[in-house]
Parts: C-alpha cells; sequence; structure tokens
C-alpha cells in the first residue's frame, strides 16, 4: 500500500482510484475470511485425502493429549487419596495402655490433628486373630506381643503429602514412639512417577508436533507443485508473494483444526471405551472416582496447538517452495 | 512510456535474444513489434514486465527504471501493465469469468465492482454469454480473448500484446485491433507484437521491427 502511494504521485489520475479503493479493516477481514472459505472448499472437494491427512494429524495430537488427560486422572485419583492419609503410630513395648491413653489425649489437641484411636494389644491381638486365622498361634504364647497404636488422623487442612510428612516427623520425636508410618508415602511415590510421566510426555508432545509440522508441510508441498500453474499465472498478473501464500496459510490452519477435531474424537472415543471398566475397578475399591473426559482447556490446548502447528507448517512449506516458482 | 537504454538479454543457455536495443514509446502511443519468428518479440515484452531481466542496460515504465526493481515491488509494476501472453495463460480449472476476473481480485477490487468490471471486459470481446464456461471448451480463438478480457480489465496504463490475433480469423483480428485502438484512444499505451504484416499495414502506427535480436528501424521510434 505504501508502495501504490508513492507512485501515485507519479500518475495522480491512474492512482487516485487505488486511493479510493484502499483496504478498510472491514473489506480486509472480508477478504480473509472469503479465502479461508476458499480453501475450505477446496479441500472438501478432495476430501478424502483431505480427511486422511486429518486422521494423520489427528492420530499424531491425540497421542499426546491422552496421555495428559490420562495423567490428570492419575493425578486427581492419587489427590483423592490425599483426604484419607492417615498415620499408624506404634508406641514402645514398655508403654502402658495408660500411658498411652494420656498420650492419646494429649496429641488429641493438637491442631493438625482431627482424631486418635488408640487401639489396645488386646483389641489389635483380637482383630488380627480374626482377619489371619493364626488365634491359635497367638493363643499359645504366654504374653501379648503386640504394642498399643495410636491411629491418628490429620485434619482437613493437613492431609496434604507435605504436611503429613511433618505430622509423622512430629510422631517420631516423641519419647514413646517406636515407628510412626504414614499410609501416605505410595501416594508420595506415585506423584514421583507421575512427575517422571509429564516430563516423558513433553518429550514425546514435542516429536509429534513435529511430526504435524512435517505432515502439515509435506501436504501444502504438494498441494503448491499441483497448482505451479495458477500460481505462475497470478504472479504474471500482478499478486503479490503475501496474496498467493494466504490460501495456503489457510489450507494448514484448517488440517490443523481438522486434525485437533479428529484427535478430540478419538480420546473421547477411547476414554468412553475405557469408562465401564474403570468404573467396575473403583467400584471394587469404593471409590467414587469417575474418570474425566476432556476438560475445556485441554481441548482449547488441542484446538491451539493443531491451528498453531498447522499455520506453522504450511509457513514453512510456503517460505521454501513458493518463492521458486517464478514465471518466465 | 517505455524506453529500452541500451538492453541486451543473453538466456542462460548463452544464446542473445535482445542486443543493444534503445527506443522509446511515448506516452498514449501505439506501435507494432515485429520480426521473423524467434527476433526476441517476445522477450522484449517481458522485459518490460519484467518477467525476464535484462541482462545489459536500462528498462523505462512510466518513468520507473524497471530494471533495479525489487522483487517485491515487482506485482505493483505488472498491475500498471495488461499482458496478453502468447499462450494464453489462462487457469483451466476456472471459469471464463473467474479467469477474467483474477487481476481484480489480486488487485483488491470490493465484490459488485469485481462483477460489474469483468463482465464488462467479457462483454468487449463478445464473450459474455460465455462467462461460466470453463477455458478448455473455448476454441483457441475464444480462449485468446478470454486472455485479452482478463489483460483490459484491470484498465491498465500499458498494454502488451503477444501475438493477440495469432488465432483468430481476418474479421475478428480487426475487431480486436479495434478493441486495442478504443483503448488506446482513451489514453492507454499500446504496444503489440504481431506477425501479421497484411494488419499491419492497414493500420497507420509506429512498427518496431527486430532481427535476430537487433533493433532495424532504431530511428523510428525515438524521441
Ligand atoms: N527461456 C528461454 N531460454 C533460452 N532461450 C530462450 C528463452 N526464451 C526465448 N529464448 C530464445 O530467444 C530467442 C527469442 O525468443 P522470443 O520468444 O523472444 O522470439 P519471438 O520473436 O517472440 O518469436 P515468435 O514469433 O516465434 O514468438 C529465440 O531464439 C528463443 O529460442
Ligand atoms: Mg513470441
Amino acid at each position: 500500500m505504501n508502495h501504490a502511494r508513492s507512485n501515485r504521485r507519479r500518475s495522480p489520475h491512474h492512482w487516485s482510484q487505488s486511493l479510493r479503493r484502499r483496504l478498510s479493516l472491514q473489506t480486509w477481514l472480508l477478504r480473509h475470511a472469503q479465502v479461508a472459505f476458499d480453501s475450505l472448499g477446496r479441500l472438501y472437494r478432495s476430501w478424502v485425502s483431505s480427511l486422511m491427512t486429518a486422521a494423520v494429524l489427528g492420530i499424531a495430537l491425540a497421542m499426546p493429549a491422552s496421555m495428559y488427560l490420562l495423567l490428570d486422572n492419575l493425578d486427581r485419583l492419587s489427590g483423592s487419596w490425599d483426604g484419607q492419609a492417615s498415620l499408624s503410630v506404634f508406641l514402645k513395648a514398655g508403654v502402658s495402655e495408660d500411658a498411652a491413653r494420656t498420650l492419646a489425649n494429649k496429641v488429641g489437641n493438637w491442631p493438625e490433628i482431627a482424631a486418635v484411636t488408640l487401639i489396645t494389644p488386646a483389641e489389635a491381638l483380637e482383630e488380627f486373630g480374626q482377619h489371619s486365622g493364626f488365634a491359635d498361634v497367638l493363643g499359645a504364647l504366654d504374653k501379648n506381643p503386640l504394642p498399643v497404636v495410636l491411629l491418628v488422623t490429620p485434619g482437613p487442612g493437613y492431609s496434604d503429602a507435605l504436611s503429613a510428612g511433618k505430622l509423622q516427623e512430629k510422631f517420631r520425636a516423641l519419647a514413646e514412639t517406636e515407628l510412626a508410618q504414614l499410609d501416605l508415602e505410595w501416594v508420595q511415590r506415585l506423584a514421583a512417577m507421575l512427575d517422571i510421566a509429564r516430563r516423558g510426555i513433553e518429550v514425546i508432545s514435542a516429536l509429534l508436533a513435529l511430526a504435524v509440522l512435517l505432515v502439515v508441510g509435506n501436504t501444502i508441498r504438494l498441494e503448491i507443485q499441483n497448482r505451479r500453474e495458477e500460481i505462475v499465472v497470478t504472479k504474471l498478473i500482478g499478486a503479490t508473494n503475501s496474496f498467493i501464500r494466504r490460501p495456503f496459510l489457510y489450507s494448514g490452519i484448517w488440517y490443523g483444526v481438522f486434525g485437533a477435531g479428529v484427535a478430540w474424537l478419538m480420546v473421547e472415543i477411547s476414554f468412553w471405551l475405557l469408562t465401564g471398566p474403570v468404573q467396575q475397578l473403583t467400584g471394587l475399591y469404593q471409590s467414587n472416582f469417575t474418570l474425566q473426559t476432556l476438560p475445556l482447556q485441554l481441548l482449547l490446548m488441542l484446538l491451539g496447538s493443531g491451528t498453531i502447528l498447522g499455520l506453522l507448517g504450511s509457513w514453512l512449506a510456503v517460505g521454501r517452495h513458493l518463492s521458486a516458482i517464478e514465471p518466465t | 512510456m517505455i524506453r529500452f537504454d541500451n538492453v541486451s538479454k543473453r538466456y542462460p543457455g548463452g544464446f542473445e535474444a535482445l542486443g543493444n536495443v534503445s527506443f522509446q514509446l511515448e506516452r498514449g502511443a501505439q506501435a507494432f513489434l515485429t520480426g521473423h519468428s524467434g527476433a526476441g518479440k517476445s522477450t522484449l515484452l517481458k522485459l518490460v514486465a519484467m518477467i525476464e531481466r535484462p541482462t545489459r542496460g536500462q528498462v523505462f515504465v512510466d518513468g520507473q527504471n524497471v530494471s533495479r526493481l525489487s522483487r517485491r515491488r515487482i506485482p505493483f509494476l505488472r498491475r500498471k501493465i495488461g499482458f496478453i501472453f502468447q499462450n494464453h495463460h489462462l487457469l483451466f480449472d476456472r471459469t471464463v469469468f473467474d479467469n477474467v476476473a483474477l487481476p481484480l481480485i489480486i488487485a483488491g477490487y470490493r465484490h459488485q465492482e469485481i462483477g460489474r468490471r469483468a463482465r464488462a471486459a467479457l462483454d468487449k470481446v463478445g464473450l459474455l454469454s460465455k462467462e461460466r464456461l470453463y477455458p478448455i471448451t473455448l476454441s483457441g480463438g475464444e480462449q485468446q480473448r478470454v486472455g485479452i478480457a482478463r489483460a483490459v480489465v484491470n484498465k491498465p496504463l500499458l498494454l502488451l500484446a503477444d501475438e493477440p490475433t495469432g488465432n483468430l480469423d481476418p474479421e475478428l483480428s480487426r475487431e480486436i485491433m479495434n478493441l486495442f485502438a478504443l483503448f488506446n484512444q482513451v489514453g492507454v499505451t499500446v504496444l503489440i507484437a504481431s506477425h501479421d504484416i497484411a494488419l499491419i499495414e492497414q493500420l497507420n502506427h509506429p512498427v518496431i521491427t527486430l532481427d535476430h535480436g537487433h533493433l532495424l528501424n532504431p530511428a523510428g521510434l525515438s524521441a
């Protein structure tokens, strides 16, 4: 447009027309919408190959998306256990039941503790016998070998891994404590494993993003080759590079969008297939955990990365191949 | 409007298509470019639109030294020029109307304006009734006229025609020449490359004659 204006100085008559049709934002948007629509129509006309490309992109995008979703669910799973974190404090053999009761009352007043249950050696023995069938063996012993146990449930604000760990330390510091066992340890391990998995998924995501880029780039390259004659002719009659580039960039964007759409479908379907078995499994554990499908945030991320990767892929192809086509 | 200063064009193979050509065509003039096959007529026209670049010398169009034009600016030069190509260069997957409308779309005209102008141009070459057809279904002469409509639709400053009547019968040729004359009358500079000596002699316009890449009548047109 700058150029047009500088020419107007040389031939005012001709370029006064160009001034009149100088683009307003509205016509600019309209033209972009038109090109976007044309590109869509072009994809539709060869819908079989378009669909196949979208499917390939969909698979590449669905893999990281479903892995993130799986991770998300595992995260929530480990999170849902947090509320049930508990501490088993085994007291030293020398601590009497009365002393234990005093201790239980004392720690029951700690702010981070919701409840303390005292299990006497006799109760423990009975329960142990009921469950394990060792009653006879235990009955043969002349002395109850079991210690007093305090079952500690942390209060609402103290049930996360960190606070529960601190509480464990506090109990370990007590003179009466033989062993303070945190039932949260496996949750912590799971969290650590999830961290590793997250790192791994990031790497895989990057690789698959590269794959999307290459697929789109190659598809656009072929399209450029197929429309070589058209590019030559439009260049001959005064098309700028950006004019020629535009439909290809929109094709890339559409591929990305449709790829993301296919990926979304794939993820939804596979998680829908998993819902039944997972419900059965968690039912066994009396957990009310339900498998979460793609949340809006992840869906938007999927759509966004599809669009951006599509645009980027076509941009790379266009940059490399369009300038090589010059009319002679 | 067009000025060549000692222009030479050597193609990559080493063949010299134009040697030391100098001439000037005034704004609003109409001239013929003639010469045997392979004399360099098409090459000369391509140099004007910067489809080829000169090996030596300078080409001026509308006062602008186009041989120094950056690639980014070439499209805007081409929009000032209506080029009728020897081999049509039509798009066969688009209708006649869409072919003619293409320069207007490129230049960013409004939708209604595009329809109006494209139909007016098609009407001028007598093809309005075929606007919905595809070029492949047209005769050679009709395709040529689509090319002509596309070249003039943008109301260019300069019209370059490479064998525009190559496939036309004498009567149609005369009609097309009249069309060019009409454009010339409203101020468009017209340069027509043609073999058709009979037609050229009928019309009283300056003639640039090329022979093996050299100008035969350098005095004829120089200002
Ligand atoms: N792209 C090219 N590469 C190499 N040589 C070329 C190229 N284009 C044209 N030539 C050569 O340059 C010479 C002039 O070609 P040009 O097309 O300008 O001739 P012309 O006068 O238009 O001929 P005609 O009347 O047959 O169209 C020819 O000998 C041709 O072989
Ligand atoms: Mg020629």
